[in-house]
Order: structure tokens, then sequence, then C-alpha cells
């Protein structure tokens, strides 16, 4: 990365982060105690160390999947409906065989998830290679109609039998066999393998991206799918191949939340990790391995904002706030990293505006 | 049943879908404005949001319904000029900022409902008005003449845009930064001027649009109101094909489908809430499949003006 690219990542953060501290302010709170909290919570014990990675986990994986997309040219938003279909499946597999011995149980579930997770990306990414319908709103099409399917499934069908026993129907499978669990690498944390699965997964998506044919197939039609079609790539392929392993990313995403955080599919269970990833990948400059530190980043930006809304009284949705400002800072800034004379010209018209007035 | 009750249901029904196809109308002729100028506005749902809660808060606080339609013309009409800003003056990313806009809005009205009001609290909200003579017309008159005003405000602006777009200098120069961005600098008109015009007007019809969900339809806020009702606008303005008749006609039938699910559930009809809910959101992208591959956008949609570069 370079140093010009680094400081204008910085100051869009800073940028959000003080526009935040306004609001802040209005809520009659003290910005610079809620920032001290947000900040130096999540490092400040090994509770919030390994909570910052459980929140970690699902950004890195979805926002790897929308890196593979985004660098395809397809603008992916449907990241959260991705998560709760690849959650949904590998659970109720896990349900449907629990004598199954773990060795053959485990690949399984993850694949429940994985090829859930694709099969649902892949539906948007075959609507645009075919039928050019816009990704964007198709994606967020599909994101409502998982959330519905996801809760029909946990209110029906799937809920915990002893919900209904007892009466207290709260939506939400059982537990699934603890053979699938997903091994906790801190013992008494909820931080699990499923973060070194992240992690490898973020270096095998980096290899694929940048150092095979398929990979260098997709970043072409990103780059350009005119002149790919010429070059012979087959242009509606590559999209929907792009969707489908962003699907699948997220799907497994999903799949780490049910086998090595709860134990179950449960309402809520992704909380906006679709949405938070693609700031993360944005701010990561959509690079398989800039995405581990930038959604390390956010894992902790959401954590602290959780500590800061029980030391000062601030609402969650200063998350959503200060997420926004970061993607439109990001991509604000974008003009800056191309085109650096332009900053020049605006200052010179400025100056001349404000010339001619005085 | 009796003839009178399923006569009754039918206007019933026909009523709800004429008051449910106004926010998606307003919401989908601004954002027909922003990309007739060449710019895909994708923050819609988060200017709908902030015009949801602006209308509802400030109704609240002042018991006056028109003060709070203002504020979220107002609120609509900002959010228009920071989307403005970003993609015309900034030259972002449309997609992207939009997304970026959304997730603003919806923090920002989630974030204020609890700073400001918190818990549910209803508000008097806007009431019907029989127009006198039309109004009291059997059948008829139930159906089309006796909301509240709004309704009345969004189906006149579908004539009414068409007549600025198609029949004044304004509406032909606002077709042709859509088209040719440098033929339109060349006349001596300035792009940026008549992006920034569109998207600030886009954003006021959107937040009127907003507001019309809280300040007439439901008389309350909750977190996330609009559901993606300012995507499926997005998806009306691509299915009428940028014309405000065929936005009208998209509207009227996506809100007739809406209006059949809720009387649906009312009638208390054995059918899992949750497809309910599902449906429109499946009738968007069927209608995205009809009506992609068939039509022209705007030739400059989506791509930021720069002067002496090629379009």
């Amino acid at each position: 990365m370079k140093g010009r690219t680094f400081f204008v990542l910085l100051a869009a953060l800073v940028g959000a982060l003080a526009i935040g501290a306004l609001f802040i302010l209005l809520a009659k709170s003290d910005p610079i105690r809620a920032y001290k909290v947000m900040l130096t919570g999540p490092f400040s014990s090994s509770f919030g160390f390994t909570e910052t990675l459980v929140r970690t986990t699902p950004l890195l994986l979805t926002g790897l999947g929308i890196i593979i997309s985004f660098r395809c040219g397809v603008l992916n938003i449907g990241g959260e409906g991705q998560i709760l279909i690849g959650a949904i499946a590998s659970a109720g597999v896990a349900l449907a065989m629990p004598n199954l011995p773990g060795v053959v149980l485990f690949p399984l579930v993850l694949l429940a998830g994985a090829l859930a997770g694709g099969l649902w990306g892949a539906i948007a990414g075959v609507l645009k290679a075919r039928l050019n319908v816009n990704e964007i709103l198709s994606t967020v099409m599909l994101n409502q109609i998982a959330a519905q399917l996801y809760l029909l499934l946990i209110r029906g069908i799937l809920i915990d039998p002893q919900e209904v026993t007892y009466g207290t129907g709260v939506p939400q499978t059982a537990l699934v066999t603890d053979v699938v669990w997903m091994t906790r690498l801190i013992p008494g944390s909820r931080l699990s393998t499923g973060f070194i699965l992240a992690i490898v997964l973020a270096i095998a998506v980096y290899y694929l991206l940048m150092h095979t044919t398929i990979g260098y197939r997709l970043r072409a039609v990103g780059a350009g799918p005119q002149a790919a079609r010429y070059a012979g790539i087959n242009v509606p392929f590559y999209m929907a191949l792009s969707m489908f392993l962003a699907g699948a990313l997220a799907g497994l995403a999903g799949t780490v939340e049910v086998l090595g955080v709860h134990h179950r599919a449960l309402e809520d269970i992704s909380a906006g990790y679709g949405f938070s990833a693609i700031v993360a990948a944005l701010f990561g400059r959509l690079h398989p391995i800039g995405i581990i530190p930038a959604s390390m980043l956010f894992g902790a930006l959401i954590l602290g904002a959780d500590m800061m809304q029980r030391a000062v009284s601030i609402p969650a949705a200063i998350v959503m706030v200060i997420q926004g400002f970061v993607i439109l800072f990001v991509v604000a800034s974008d003009v800056f990293i191309r085109r650096p004379e332009l900053f020049g010209q605006w200052k010179s018209k400025w100056s001349r505006r404000s010339g001619e007035v005085s | 049943m009796t003839e009178g009750l399923e006569q009754g249901i039918l206007i019933g029904m026909i009523a709800t879908g004429i008051r449910l196809a106004t926010p998606y109308l307003l919401a989908a002729l601004g954002e027909m404005l922003s990309q007739r100028s060449g710019v895909f506005n994708l923050g819609l749902e988060g200017i709908m949001l902030m015009g949801a809660f602006s209308g509802f808060y400030i109704t609240y606080v002042s018991q006056s319904p028109l003060l709070g339609l203002l504020a979220a013309i107002v609120t609509g009409g900002l959010m228009g000029m920071l989307m403005a800003f970003v993609s015309v003056t900034l030259q972002a990313e449309q997609g992207i900022s939009g997304i970026g806009l959304s997730m603003l809005g919806w923090g920002l009205s989630g974030l204020f409902f609890r700073l400001y009001v918190d818990g549910i609290q209803s508000i008097a909200g806007l009431k019907a008005w029989k127009i006198p003579g039309l109004g009291d017309i059997p059948i008829i008159g139930p159906m089309f003449f006796s909301h509240h005003f709004i309704v009345y405000f969004a189906f006149l602006l579908v004539p009414l845009l068409w007549f600025v777009l198609f029949r004044t200098t304004w509406g032909l120069s606002v077709r042709a930064v859509g088209m040719t961005p440098q033929a339109v600098d060349t006349m001596g008109v300035s792009v940026s001027g008549l992006r920034y015009q569109c998207l600030i007007l886009g954003g006021m019809l959107a937040g009127l649009a907003g507001a019309t969900l809280t300040v007439a339809n439901t008389h309350m806020f909750a977190d996330n109101i609009t559901a993606g009702r300012g995507f499926i606008a997005i998806a009306l303005v691509y299915f009428g094909r940028w014309s405000p008749w065929g936005i009208l006609a998209g509207s009227l039938l996506f809100s007739m489908a809406d209006s059949f699910q809720l009387w649906v559930q009312v009638l208390g009809i054995n059918f899992p809430y949750e497809m309910a809910v599902m449906l429109p959101y499946i009738v968007t992208i069927i209608a995205l499949m009809i009506s992609f591959g068939r039509v022209w956008p705007p030739a400059a949609l989506g791509k930021p003006y720069e002067r002496g570069v090629r379009g």
C-alpha cells in the first residue's frame, strides 16, 4: 500500500469518527470518554480481545466474498441474506442427522452452509449475467426474502421442540450435536477455530484472485467486460461464478456463527454483519489480505460501540452512522487517490472565486 | 358471503392499494428525475428513512402534521444534496456511495429515534380529506376520492412531471444531461448544476415519501420502517422505463399486490405470515426480470462527468 493511500484511508476514518463525535455531543454525552471506551475497551481485557475476533470472523469471511464479487464488477449487497441461508442450512443438516459420526457430519455441515449460501448468491449472479438484472436491487430483495425464510423456518419446522413443550416459543432451533461444534481456541471464550478457517480462506482467496487463471479472468471481467469478451472470456459464467463464491463464503460465515458461537440457529444471528462486511472490504481496498486488519478494526469498532452503549448510554445505532460515513468518506476520497491533480484544480478555482468576491 | 360484503371488501382493497401506491410513486418519481439527469441514486432508502423519522418527530413535537411533512421534505432535500456532493462534485462511484447513504439514513433515523423519542409513540397524523362532490359518488368516491391529500398530490405529480420533462426547456436539459452531458456543457449549461437540482428535488420527494409512511399511513415510527421500499422504488423506475406514466402503472400494480396480501391477512385466510411479507420482494425481482434486457437507460447513467474526458 502506498503512503498516500494509507493516509487517505486514515483521514476517512478520522473524519467519520469526528462526525460521529458531533452526534455523541448531540446525545449529551462526552465523545472523548465514549471514544476512549470504544477504542480501548476491545484491547484492555482478554474478554475484549477474544470478542473482537469473534466479530472479526464473520466480517472477514463475508468480506472476502464481497471482494471477489466487487473485483468481478458485481456490486453484491446480499451478504446478510447469504449468511442467514448458510446458517439455517448447516443447522438444518446437523439437526437432521444427529447420529452421524463427527468426521462425516462436520464436513457435511460445512458443505451445506457453503453450498446453500453459494446457490443463494448465484441467483443474483445468474440474473445479472443472463437478464442484465441490476444486482444491487436483486441482492437487496434477496436479503429481505432470506430474512423471512429464516424466520419461517426457526419459528416453524425447525423450532426447538423444548420451546414448544414449555410454551415459551422463543424462535430458535435446538442445540446441534456437540460432535460438530468448533473447538474453542481459548477455554471460556467464544473464539473458535472458525477464526483460523477465515484466515486460511483469506490466503486462499488471495492466491485464487492473484495467482490463478480463474482469478485473472474474474478480475478481467471486473476491469472491463467488453474487453474481457473480446479476449474470449465467458463473461456471464464468471459473473455468476463470482456471486456463487461470494455466497459460499458468506454462507460459511453463517455456519461458523452456528457451529462456533451459538451452537444453534437463533433470531438476529447476523446482526448486520453482511453490511459491515462491505465497509470492511472497501476499507481494505478490496484486497484479500488488506481486509484482515480491516475486519479486525471493524470487529473492534462494533464491540467497542456495544461497550460504549453500556458505559455512556449511546444507542448502538451510532455504529451504523459511523459506518455510513466511512463508506461515504472512502468512496469520496477515492478521487484523491485516482486523480491527485483535481485537488489543486479545486483549490485554484475556489481561490479565484473568493478573489472575485473580495 | 353477501353481495354487499364482497363489494365492501373490493372497495377496501382498491382504496388501500391507492393509498399504498403513494410512497412508491413519490420516491420512484424522484429517483426518475435523478436518473434522467444521469445519477443513479441508491441512497433512496436512507433518504426515505430520514424523511420518515423527521416527519414523525416534528409532528410528534409540534402536533402539526403539515410541519412534519415540511420537515421531511427539507431533510430529504439535504440528503439529496449530500448525495450530489459525493457523486457529482467528488465523482464517487454511485452504487457504493448510495449504499453508504442508505446505511447513514438507517443509522441516523434509528439513533435519533432512541435519543429523542424511544418507545412506541403514536402521533395524531394526517386525516383523510374527502373531495366535496366527487367523494360522495357511490363506490368510486370511497375508492379514489377519500384519501389524505398526499395521495392526490402524488397522482397529480405524474402528468405534471411528464409535462416538465417533455415540454419545458429545463426538462429537455435534464434529459440531455443524462444522455450526452458533453453537449449540454457545450451549450453553456452547467452539468453539475442540473444534476444537483435533480438530486435535491428527488431527495425532497423521497423525504415526503418516507413521511407518508409515518405521518399519513401508520402514525408511528419503527426502526427500518421503510423495509426496502426505497430499493423497490428504484426497481419501479426501471420497470416504468424512466417515464412518469410507466412508473404510475408499476406503482399501482405493486401496491395492489401489497393490498391484496394485507387483506388476505385481515380476512384471516390461512397463509403463513412470513410468506405474505416475502411476496412484494419476489414480485420486484420478477418485475426486474421482465423489464431488463428490453430497456434503454439514460446513456450517461452512473458515469460522473469530467470535462474533456470522453464518456
